[in-house]
């Protein structure tokens, strides 16, 4: 187990490092740069511009200091758009807001999209179970840059109940639309691959034997069938993260939430280097190491793995 | 000096230089105040800089003229007020310039502002190392010695900056420059403490370490979220200021914001593209519209590498004639939008907009002369012109590109084809030549006819269509030292009008939805320039 | 993505465990099967029904996608809703462009990002499995690792970036969505290229002496292809939905050419502005199609599943 995850964290070296180069050398093969504005510098100010953000540098060596910067003291370097902040200062404002919103919106997604697939499985081919597929794929299609509009019209124009947008310390009325928004889609895959595992489960001689010493329904489901039905439920978990880091980009669009999505986007239209390098490896090194939880979660909930 | 520094600083002339009483919020009598006195605005973007010499937005701009003050600040319509100067003179020369500072001027620390505050902020705007994206403008207030300076050769300490006591600042430039004053009132003069900056370095402008001069103190920013500033109580006319806070919002989608506004936590909001005219009939209190500084254009490539069929100047007349403007303005913008025919918006100071011959024609006739121009410069439907619009991502140019295109085909026969590029790409190709129409937008840098014309001179960095005619570079070098240029802009807007080296299409508004309780907007002000401490809201 | 990966493992696991002689009627059995599943049926047809609509749709369009009708520019949410009188069947848009014809040609655009997408995947995918599986030993391993490499990339950040970077174009964005998804599917392969290349058929191969690269494509890929048409029609929807999002930040197709997510993120801003038909075609097209994509997987896989057979 543990040589497993030594193995595992020395893989992430070199995914980090490719990871790092092909950002770099896609970033600086951009048209335009940083400083590149539609009322261009005069050549001496744009000579001291580069001088201070070390853009004069060859390339490589700029690569180098980058990398030797964050080896060193952690440091990502000034953010070039934004020249009061440094990308440790963006990351640390904006991170732990996507992270607040992400973290709820998983739990709304793992609850609420268990106990629809459950549901959906044990009441196989009832309207219970094409109501909830029916829910789950529809909530899968609907993009989420519709879902929110059409929330916002609905909670904050019609209804008054919450305000159209803003974060304010993460407060709960802000954090409801964001987590309805961003959770749905998620919502609908765990949903589906619960019903299916579940049914599969279900099916097994093992649950039939419980079934058949009478033991009763509900007591069946969650001590037998609801553990080895979660396996896919987690492996998905993974891949759930990185969509949910994606996800983000539209609810800080629309409801300036201050995280870290849109930052991204906007880094890259901006050629705010720094900025994006910084997030892509956070995004990078946490996608690593999300995989890694979730293959470690794999193997203690399942004892027939072994790493 | 350039010649584009020149002509910015032939711009400041034009501001009136009359001293009158400072302006505040001022409440009319019988006019009951809100309770709560916090105004809440939004903008599409987070600010570039909280500091002064480093700012280079409009909205950053904004929030520096509420944090910080200068030597002196303009009124609403323009006039030079008294800031943390009272009053200030110059030689006979105009070359030497005294200002006499407050003593009641003070730090939100209660330390007192004093010339040594200003001698520090020049240096360093004009400081290599600060690398301010506006350094060039010490260059263009001709401040004595900044050239080597900002080069790197001398070191900042040789300003031509001094102070001469606590309260006593003066400036010796390498020029005359009769308009020097009224250049104070830029945010990139503001002073700046010096103690603060060096101890906290770029974190100087973090709210918990921020000290500032102006009306109001930052209390909270979170990038891409919000910014609140709220009164300072150490600002010398503290006691004339109404709006307790002011609290900035960063709303990355105008629907969004506008949903917002709607739903009441904005007092002023954005008008979503295209919806001013139905706002307008739903709000009229609340949804306005005002002329701005600013020229919507598009660019012919001129360059010797350019394509061949718009070196003739037929086909750049009959593109530009079969664009119905009116179309434009009042059925897709639809905001108080004015169709343009000359370069130089009519709502710059002492322009008046010439009759040039194009614009006098009704569109039926333009349409049916750029059929005739086209077919003489020999294209047709059997060799049919073919162009390509450059346009940057944006739904606004993306709506006047596809209406521009599809007037040329349907009136001209031209295929004419779209390419939409994401910002920096669209700049880079723009400034390379590599496109054969592309949109511009430019905005006055002051209120004055050359920030437009300078910019279709030869030299100019911003000469996009790389057009030249030395007819127009002499009259534009001559406007500069004429006490009434007019009749030079009005010579060069007919020269462009027949060379037709771009395509004025309209003129911008600027809209905006504000709620009927505030009071003291600066709608008069085409530069857009507001300040907080001049607002204030009524209880309804 | 958004495909269930496991149950997808368990299938390949049991299809590799059939006896491939009987490849035939394993197309024939499935048939019967699928024919049963009265959702994934009618999802079939009406799937059908799209494709014939975004490849025929636009000879009954009175108008064409690009055609501003300035009749009603600048009054389209009073003149420009959906009309038979005006030709605009499904309406206009903020520009006074024909919807119909708008949706007609967003669906083509749509569609085939993803099916080429898909394509794209597949094709890399299992050439690339194959190729890891069969060869086996160090080279497997290094294929492998590359593979569990790019898994960790943030694939929607580098695709917005190149999208920035080579500008954007549909080429762009077939590759770009292409490259998002091979690497599940190489996983799937190989592992099902394992328990093959055993088998006596392959081992029969080698010994007449057919080259490597022959054997992989003659012997080994005609035997995933269950496996391959299962995950192909479980991403396509998954194509469908990124081809959206990236629209949404305006990094889609190139005007005047658009796409379902291009019409749906311009609808979605106009919402509440009287002119709903402007998201509620293009979101039901969207809608519709997926529903149909997912029953259709669902279907698929049950029907090629040999599990209870």
């Amino acid at each position: 187990m543990l040589n497993y995850v030594i193995k595992r964290v020395a893989l992430a070296i070199p995914t980090l490092l490719i990871l790092i180069v092909i950002s770099f050398l896609l970033m600086h093969a951009a048209p335009g740069g940083p400083f590149t504005s539609e009322k261009p510098l005069p050549p001496q100010v744009m000579a001291n511009i580069a001088a201070k953000y070390g853009l004069d540098q060859p390339l490589w060596k700029q690569m180098v200091n980058y990398i030797w910067g964050i080896l060193t003291h952690f440091d990502f370097g000034p953010s070039f758009k934004y020249k009061d902040r440094t990308v440790n200062d963006i990351i640390a404002q904006g991170f732990p807001i996507t992270l607040t919103y992400g973290f709820y919106s998983f739990v709304v997604a793992i609850v609420t999209g268990m106990a629809l697939g459950i549901a959906a499985a044990v009441k196989q081919n009832t309207w219970i179970d094409y109501f909830a597929v029916g829910i789950s794929i529809g909530a899968q299609v609907l993009p989420n840059f519709v879902m929110a509009p059409i929330l916002v019209l609905i909670f904050t124009l019609w209804l008054n109940w919450l305000p159209g947008g803003g974060w304010n310390g993460g407060q709960w009325q802000y954090l409801v639309m964001p987590v309805i928004a961003l959770s749905t889609s998620y919502m609908a895959s765990i949903a589906r691959i619960t019903r299916s595992s579940m049914l599969e489960v279900l099916n097994t001689n093992y649950i039939r034997t419980a079934k058949a010493k009478g033991l009763p329904w509900s007591k069946v489901i969650i001590r037998h069938a609801l553990k080895p039905s979660l396996l896919p439920v987690i492996s998905y978990l993974g891949p759930a993260f990185v969509g949910l880091i994606t996800g983000s980009v539209v609810i800080d669009m629309y409801f300036s939430t201050g995280g870290m999505g849109y930052f991204f986007v906007n880094s890259a239209t901006n050629r705010d280097y720094s900025v994006m390098m910084g997030i892509t490896i956070l995004v990078g090194t946490l996608t690593v190491l999300f995989n890694l939880i979730v293959d470690l979660l794999y193997a203690w909930i399942d004892p027939k793995i072994r790493y | 000096m350039s010649i584009f520094a020149k002509s910015l600083a032939a711009g400041f002339l034009a501001v009136s230089m009359a001293a009158t009483p400072v302006v505040a919020a001022n409440p009319a009598a019988g006019e009951k105040l809100a309770e709560d006195q916090t105004f809440t605005y939004s903008t599409i973007d987070e600010i570039s800089s909280l500091d002064p010499q480093i700012v280079e937005d409009v909205s950053g701009s904004n929030v520096a003229r509420d944090l910080f003050e200068g030597l002196l600040n303009q009124d609403a319509e323009g006039n030079l007020v008294p800031g943390v100067a009272e009053s200030w003179e110059s030689n006979a020369e105009k070359n030497l310039y005294t200002f006499h500072l407050r003593d009641n001027a003070k730090w939100s620390d209660g330390t007192p502002v004093t010339a040594n505050d200003f001698v520090y902020a020049w240096r360093r705007l004009a400081d290599p190392k600060t690398a301010s994206p506006y350094s060039w403008f010490a260059e263009i207030m001709a401040i004595d010695g900044v050239g080597p300076v900002l080069a790197g050769e001398a070191d900042p300490s040789t300003l031509g900056v001094k102070a001469i006591d606590d309260h006593t600042f003066q400036v010796k430039l390498s020029a005359s420059l009769p308009y020097f004053a009224a250049m104070t009132t830029h945010p990139s003069t503001f002073p700046t403490p010096q103690a603060v900056i060096e101890k906290f370095g770029t974190d100087w402008t973090k709210p918990e370490n921020i000290v500032s001069n102006g009306a109001y103190v930052l209390t909270e920013h979170i990038p891409n979220e919000r910014m609140v500033r709220e009164r300072n109580p150490m600002y010398w006319d503290n006691e004339h200021t109404v709006i307790d806070k002011t609290v900035l919002l960063v709303i990355n989608d105008e629907n969004a914001a506008h949903t917002r506004y709607l739903a009441g936590e904005l007092d002023l909001g954005p008008v979503p593209t295209g919806q001013y005219k139905r706002l307008k009939a739903e709000y009229p209190d609340e949804t306005h519209s005002v002329p701005s500084l600013c020229t919507y254009y598009y660019n012919y490539n001129m360059r010797d590498s350019g394509p061949e069929a718009l070196k003739d100047v037929r086909v750049r007349q009959a593109l530009s004639y079969a664009i119905d403007r009116s179309i434009i303005t009042e059925n897709i913008l639809q905001a108080g939008q004015i169709p343009a025919f000359t370069f130089t918006p009519g709502a710059t100071a002492g322009f008046t907009v010439p009759k040039v011959a194009f614009g006098e024609m009704t569109q039926a006739e333009r349409d049916a002369k750029a059929v005739e121009l086209l077919a003489a410069a020999g294209y047709g439907k059997d060799n049919p012109l073919k162009v390509e619009v450059l346009y940057n991502t944006s739904e606004g140019h993306k709506k006047i590109a596809i209406a521009i295109t599809q007037m040329w085909k349907q009136k001209l026969g031209v295929e004419a084809t779209l390419a939409n590029m994401e910002w920096k790409t669209f700049l880079q190709n723009k400034s390379e030549g590599n496109f054969d129409v592309a949109r511009a937008g430019w905005c006055g840098d002051y209120n004055e006819a050359s920030t437009f014309l300078d910019l279709l001179t030869t030299d100019s960095g911003y000469n996009d269509s790389k057009y030249s005619n030395p007819e127009v570079d002499r009259l534009m070098a001559e406007a500069k030292t004429m006490d009434d240029p007019s009749a030079n802009y009005t010579k060069v807007e007919e020269i462009i009008a027949e060379d037709m080296p771009v395509i004025p299409v309209y003129h911008y508004a600027s809209v905006l939805m504000l709620k009927p309780n505030v009071k003291g907007w600066p709608f008069q002000n085409v530069e857009g320039k507001w300040y907080s401490r001049e607002l204030y809201k009524t209880a309804e | 993505m958004l495909v269930d990966k496991n149950k997808l493992e368990a299938t390949a696991e049991r299809m590799a465990g059939m006896d491939t002689v009987k490849g035939r009627s394993l197309w024939a059995d499935a048939r019967t099967r699928f024919m049963r599943n009265k959702a994934a049926v009618i999802s079939l047809f009406v799937l059908m029904l799209v494709i014939l609509f975004a490849f025929t749709g636009q000879f009954f369009a009175a108008w064409s996608n690009e055609e501003i009708d300035w009749a009603i520019l600048g009054q389209v949410r009073e003149l420009g809703y959906p009309s038979f009188e005006t030709g605009h069947y499904f309406g206009a848009d903020e520009l006074g462009r024909d919807l119909y014809a708008r949706v007609v040609q967003g669906s083509r655009i749509s569609l085939m990002v993803g099916v080429v997408g898909t394509f794209i995947a597949v094709f890399v995918g299992t050439l690339y499995g194959a190729i890891a599986g069969y060869m086996g030993g160090r080279v497997d391993q290094i294929m492998m690792r590359i593979v569990d490499v790019l898994m960790a990339i943030p694939y929607m950040f580098v695709l917005i970036l190149m999208l920035v970077v080579f500008g954007r174009s549909i080429f762009m964005l077939f590759v770009g969505i292409g490259l998002l998804s091979w690497l599940d599917m190489s996983r799937i392969v190989r592992g099902q290229t394992l328990s093959i290349k055993n088998k006596e058929f392959v081992e029969a191969a080698q010994a007449t002496g057919v080259p490597t690269f022959r054997i992989i494509v003659r012997h080994i890929i005609p035997n995933l292809l269950g496996i391959v048409a299962i995950y192909a029609s479980l991403i396509v929807p998954g194509m469908i939905m990124a081809e959206s999002f990236i629209s949404f930040l305006g990094l889609g197709v190139q005007e005047p050419d658009t796409s379902w997510g291009a019409l749906i993120s311009e609808g979605a801003k106009t919402m509440s502005y009287g002119t709903l038909w402007q998201l509620a075609f293009p979101l039901a097209f969207f809608v519709v199609t997926l529903f149909s994509l997912y029953f259709i997987g669902d279907g698929l896989r049950d029907a090629l599943d040999p599990k209870d057979r």
